[in-house]
């Protein structure tokens, strides 16, 4: 009986969550003391942590406590719950652009533009987390870029060289086959990582459609109309046909194909520099062992890295503590805060949005090769940060292509789809 | 159980008040909610505000891509755990209620599986049939080899060719049919030993008494395994999420599947049509079944 009411229990844990948070209504002294959620990923947890420590020691009386969330869908679900219901805590952590655009900001969220710490911002970051003109969130963490990280010591024994083109990625791949290594890590037991080759390419979409993103929000672009759109599909097809993906690729995690790529048992991962803090937590002796690439592209002129803005932090409309909360996110955006960030070790994974912030002398060297691609200014935004629609299925569609279930052609018409739910869940014109 | 066919209404002997306290649980926890859910169907709702927009949920709910395969898998699973459940339920009751030793034991190791979380079950099966690192292939591997026979083993939850849902359903039906068994022993309880006796006296050997007076008798039994198997198996979620969230891509998908994701999503209203249309799926194929064995039942 006693395990049977455990097991209840357990089940009904997130909603407990919810509603728990709402019986128990914040009683804090004087506008003095705070709540901040943020996800529960490791890196987070630590350098919140940090932060918070950091913040009470500067200003005295001053109280911040971290409340963590699940990520992926269901910490979509509960930050939403939590607004809705008026719950939310009196600063919390989320992903800026399309999602940041679901929270309904003007109604839920407290507007920032005209607060004096937004000076200490790069004007940059405003637009993913902005509705119109007005302002809502500051940037949490760094800059990271999307691509291909690749096992250099697997590079040097074959004497290859980091590619460009697509051309050039497939003739190393072929070398890399021939040598009894796998030439393209995929894993897709953890669905989420499938999407790299087509989210990673966007760099490449807009060199070849500058109005891609306007025009796709509009309902007047579709990946699967668009060539240089359509690619990303077509890169997984291709590669699935030539077999050059790991044999276990359809039950691979995340967590073991990182482990591949750093010991060289695979050549190249598509992933985003987010991967390096677990890397160097999995695989520290290999640590340097990996390097990143741009996602290769149709020609050598066009070779820049598609980058992933850093989340914001913001502030609910309704909470009592908006004096504090702003103080606190204020402090967030000084010079000193992205000194106590550094000093989480992994967690700087690229650039900050911040005026003046300094980067850690010693980055991993997969880092070191994204900031080349920033210091020569070739990035862009994912699609995601300049337009509202991204669809729920990508993902799935994706591995039905990688496994050979659909063509790379029906599955952009799929995906076309299936971002027309999203549009009408926004209210989007056009649609 | 017979119907009563006179309209006379029968007087309670309960007085309202003392059913008032059941009522408005049932009320508010069961009936405003239904309501509620047939409302928020017809709307856009973002959780922060909602805005009316007709039918429009349902018809975008039928174009979803993998709503096709959502149908027939949930059919197919219904089909397949139920089917299977009657079949190797009542061949376990029959062993269990005969001369055996340590029934006792038996029985409780047969229904077993019943009580275990079926979250935990999932995730149990799932390591269990990792193509690579789970016991199930281990075990192929290396009997494979002991006959020279290289072999890696299936891809019992990823291979797109060797449908993830027989997977899947096999564990449901390991984990379900100790309730199935349990519901036979019970009907094959009720059957008088005369009856079989009698047959004995006639010279009828033991299939004879299988098919002449078990199975005709078990019958109640048999309609209550199937109907509420495959109620269960058109309304499966928890083990199928644990085992393969509906992959590989929407191999696995079945109806609540497509309307867990759609919540995920964030699409609630489009999510509660599917829900309401799942209620209609579900009555629409267990009405029938039902009236056809609560006919027999009475036939009998």
């Amino acid at each position: 009986m006693k395990t049977m009411m455990k097991r209840g229990f357990a089940l009904t844990l997130p909603l407990a969550l919810v509603f728990g948070a709402a019986a128990a209504a914040p009683s804090q002294a004087a506008d003095t003391e705070i709540t901040w959620l943020i996800d529960n990923s490791q890196s987070n947890q630590d350098v919140a942590k940090a932060l918070v420590a950091a913040y009470e020691k500067a200003n005295p009386g001053y109280k911040v406590t971290v409340v963590l969330r699940p990520g992926g869908a269901d910490g979509d679900n509960l930050v939403k719950t939590k607004l809705a219901t008026g719950v939310m805590e009196d600063v919390f952590t989320y992903n800026s652009g399309s999602l940041f655009q679901a929270l309904a900001p003007s109604k839920n969220l407290l507007e920032i533009t005209n607060e004096p710490f937004m000076k200490n911002v790069l004007s940059s970051f405003n637009p993913v987390v902005s509705v119109g003109k007005k302002v809502y969130g500051t940037p949490f963490g760094t800059a990271v870029g999307g691509g291909i990280l690749y096992n250099k010591k697997v590079y040097a024994k074959l004497k290859l060289k980091v590619p460009t083109t697509w051309a050039e990625f497939m003739a190393n791949n072929k070398k890399i086959k021939a040598a009894g290594i796998d030439p393209v890590i995929q894993s897709y037991k953890d669905t989420w990582t499938s999407q790299l080759f087509v989210l990673a390419d966007y760099y490449n979409v807009q060199s070849a459609s500058p109005n891609f993103a306007a025009n796709y929000t509009a309902n007047k672009e579709k990946y699967a109309k668009n060539p240089a759109a359509l690619r990303g599909f077509e890169y997984i097809e291709e590669l699935k046909k030539l077999n050059y993906f790991n044999r276990d690729y359809a039950s691979t995690t995340y967590a073991q194909a990182l482990d591949k790529v750093a010991l060289g048992q695979g050549a190249h991962y598509p992933m985003a520099t987010w991967a390096i803090p677990q890397i160097a937590s999995q695989q520290p002796a290999s640590l340097e062992n990996v390097g990143f690439f741009a996602q290769p592209s149709s020609k050598a002129s066009v070779n820049g890295v598609t980058v992933w803005v850093p989340s914001g932090t913001y502030i609910p409309a309704n909470t009592k503590n908006a004096a504090a909360a702003k103080k606190f996110v204020g402090w967030m955006t000084t010079a000193k805060a992205v000194d106590v960030m550094n000093s989480v070790e992994g967690f700087a994974g690229g650039p900050y949005y911040i005026k003046n912030a300094s980067i850690p002398n010693a980055l991993p060297g997969a880092v070191k090769d994204l900031v080349k691609y920033f210091d020569r200014n070739a990035t862009a935004p994912a699609l995601e940060f300049v337009s509202p629609i991204k669809g729920p299925n990508l993902e799935k569609i994706l591995i039905e292509v990688g496994l050979g279930i659909k063509t790379a052609k029906k599955a952009a018409a799929d995906y076309d789809a299936d971002v027309v739910k999203q549009a009408k869940q926004l209210g989007l014109k056009g649609w | 159980m017979t119907k009563s066919k006179s309209k006379k209404k029968i007087k309670s002997p309960y007085s309202y008040r003392l059913a008032a306290p059941v009522g408005i649980i049932f009320l508010v926890f069961f009936i405003i909610p239904t309501i509620v859910s047939f409302f928020f169907s017809m709307t856009r709702w973002t959780l922060f505000d909602w805005e009316f927009i007709g039918f429009e949920n349902f018809i975008q709910y039928f174009k979803e891509a993998s709503l096709a395969i959502g149908f027939k898998n949930t059919l197919i699973y219904g089909v397949v755990t139920s089917g299977l459940k009657v079949i190797i339920g009542l061949a376990l009751a029959l062993l269990l209620t005969g001369r055996l030793r340590a029934k006792g034991f038996l029985r409780s190791v047969v229904y077993f599986p019943v009580l275990v979380s079926t979250i935990g079950v999932g995730f149990t099966f799932s390591v269990l049939m990792d193509p690579n690192y789970g016991v199930i292939n281990k075990a192929i591997v290396s009997l494979g080899k002991s006959i020279g026979w290289e072999t890696y083993g299936p891809g019992w939850l990823v291979d797109p060719n060797l449908l993830p849902l027989f997977s899947v359903a096999f564990v449901d039906v390991w984990k379900g049919v100790g309730m199935a068994t349990v519901i036979f022993m019970a009907g094959l309880a009720t059957i008088p030993r005369e009856y079989y006796e009698a047959l004995e006296v006639d010279g009828g050997g033991a299939w004879d008494k299988f098919k002449n007076i078990t199975l005709p008798l078990v019958q109640p039994a048999t309609a209550a395994v199937v109907i509420l198997s495959f109620i269960g198996g058109l309304r499966s979620f928890d083990l199928i999420w644990a085992m393969t969230n509906g992959g590989p891509g929407f191999l696995s998908d079945v109806i609540a599947s497509i309307n867990y994701k759609q919540y995920q999503a964030g699409f609630y209203g489009l999510a509660t049509a599917g829900n309401v249309i799942l209620l209609f799926f579900v009555l629409a194929i267990t009405g029938p079944i039902y009236w056809y064995f609560n006919r027999k039942e009475q036939e009998a």
